[in-house]
C-alpha cells in the first residue's frame, strides 16, 4: 500500500468498512424486532376482531406498542376510530392485511 | 455427566460440519470421551467428514424410533478410542426427529459421555430447532461475510429464547465465536471483516479463528478431521479452540496463509 492508496482510502471507505456499517444498521433494526414477544400479532388480530363487532376499522387503525424495560415493560394500544363525518368503512369482514405479519 | 455443545450457525456452507468433527476429534485427542452427532436428517455427511460413511448400518432415526439400541448406532473412530459418531438417517422422514426422540438420546449419551456434539443443520428450521434445544454451550461458526455474521446473529436470538435453557429460565446457553475461513491477506487489503468488527457486532465471547487453509479440502477429501493434521494452520487454530472449549486460557493467535514445503507436502500425502 502505497501514498496512493492512503489517499484513497480516506476518500473511499473500504468494502469491509461498509459489510460493518451495513450490518450494524440492519442488527439494530432486526434485534429491536426479535425482542417483540411472540403474542403481539394474534393480539393484534383478536383486539381487532373484537373492535371490529362495533365499529368498522381497517387493520392499521390498531396500533400495538410494546417497549421492553428493565423492570416493566408497557404495552401501549391505540384505536383510531371514525370520526362522526367519516366516510363509511368497508364492510368489515374483510380479511386481515399485511400489518398484522410484522 | 456430559456437556451439550450445539455446532450452529443458520447459514450453510460455513463449516459447521468441518467443526464438529475437528472440535469433537481434538476433544478425544484431550482423553474426553466424546460423541458426535449429526441433526441434518436426509442430508447425512458427518460420517463422510470423519472418515466412517462405510460402516454406517443404523442411524439417529432407528434409535428414535425403536428400531435400533443406541449401542448399535453409535460407530467407534478407529484412530481415537474415545470419539464415536452418530450418524443420521440418510432417507427418512424429517417428522421423524422428535423432541421426546432426542431428549432420550441424549440423556442417555448424557452418562456414557463427558462431550457431546450436536452438528445443526443449516437454516432454523426443526432439525436445527432439535439441535440447539437441549444445548448447554453453543459454538456459532461465522464465516467473515455479512449474510453469515447476519445469520449468526439470528441464531443467537434463538439460542436465548428457544432452547430448553432459556424456557425453563435456566442459565442461558453459553455461545462462543467460531471465526471460519479467515483471511489475513483479504483483511489487511480491506476486503474483508476484521474479527474486532465481527465481535463488535455480535458480542459473543470468541472461541478461535480459523484461517482460510486448503487443507480443509484435502482433509474432507480423506475423511480425517482437519485437527488431526498437526501441521497445517487449520488444525493447529482448531485444536487451540479445543483447549478453550476446556476453559484453558490460552492466547488468541490469527494464523496467516500457510506454506508447506515440500518436506511437508510429502508427509501429509502418506498420511
Amino acid at each position: 500500500m502505497t501514498l496512493f492508496g492512503l489517499f484513497r482510502r480516506s476518500s473511499n471507505p473500504s468494502s469491509a468498512q461498509t459489510a460493518k456499517d451495513r450490518l450494524q444498521i440492519l442488527l439494530a433494526y432486526e434485534r429491536q424486532d426479535r425482542s417483540r414477544p411472540d403474542y403481539l400479532p394474534l393480539l393484534h388480530k383478536e383486539i381487532l376482531e373484537v373492535i371490529r363487532k362495533y365499529v368498522p376499522v381497517a387493520s392499521e387503525k390498531v396500533r400495538v406498542k410494546h417497549q421492553r424495560g428493565d423492570q416493566i415493560s408497557t404495552l401501549e394500544i391505540e384505536i383510531e376510530l371514525p370520526g362522526p363525518r367519516a366516510p363509511v368503512a368497508a364492510p368489515a369482514a374483510a380479511t386481515p392485511k399485511s400489518a398484522f405479519a410484522r | 455427566m456430559a456437556k451439550i455443545i450445539v455446532i450452529t450457525s443458520g447459514k450453510g456452507g460455513v463449516g459447521k460440519t468441518t467443526t464438529t468433527a475437528a472440535l469433537g476429534a481434538g476433544l478425544a485427542l484431550r482423553g474426553k470421551r466424546t460423541v458426535v452427532i449429526d441433526f441434518d436428517v436426509g442430508l447425512r455427511n458427518l460420517d463422510m467428514i470423519m472418515g466412517c460413511e462405510r460402516r454406517v448400518v443404523f442411524d439417529f432415526i432407528n434409535v428414535i424410533q425403536g428400531d435400533a439400541k443406541l449401542g448399535q448406532a453409535l460407530i467407534k473412530d478407529r484412530r481415537l478410542e474415545n470419539l464415536s459418531v452418530l450418524p443420521t438417517s440418510q432417507t427418512r422422514d424429517k417428522d421423524a426427529l422428535t423432541r421426546e426422540g432426542v431428549e432420550k438420546v441424549l440423556e442417555e449419551l448424557r452418562n456414557d459421555f463427558d462431550y457431546v456434539i450436536c452438528d445443526s443443520p443449516a437454516g432454523i428450521e426443526r432439525g436445527a430447532h432439535l439441535a440447539m434445544y437441549f444445548a448447554d454451550e453453543a459454538v456459532v461458526v461465522t464465516n467473515p461475510e455479512v449474510s453469515s455474521v447476519r445469520d449468526s446473529d439470528r441464531v443467537l436470538g434463538l439460542l436465548s429464547s428457544k432452547t430448553r435453557r432459556a424456557e425453563l429460565g435456566e442459565d442461558p446457553v453459553k455461545p462462543h465465536l467460531l471465526l471460519t475461513r479467515y483471511d489475513l491477506g483479504r483483511v489487511a487489503r480491506g476486503d474483508m471483516m476484521k474479527v474486532e468488527d465481527i465481535l463488535e457486532i455480535l458480542s459473543i465471547p470468541l472461541l478461535g479463528i480459523i484461517p482460510e487453509s486448503p487443507t480443509v479440502l484435502s482433509a474432507s477429501n480423506v475423511g480425517t478431521p482437519v485437527v488431526l493434521n498437526e501441521s497445517s494452520n487449520a488444525g493447529a487454530a482448531y485444536a487451540d479452540a479445543v483447549s478453550r472449549l476446556m476453559g484453558e486460557q490460552i492466547e488468541m493467535r490469527v494464523l496467516g496463509p500457510e506454506r508447506r514445503g515440500l518436506l511437508q507436502r510429502l508427509r501429509w500425502r502418506t498420511a
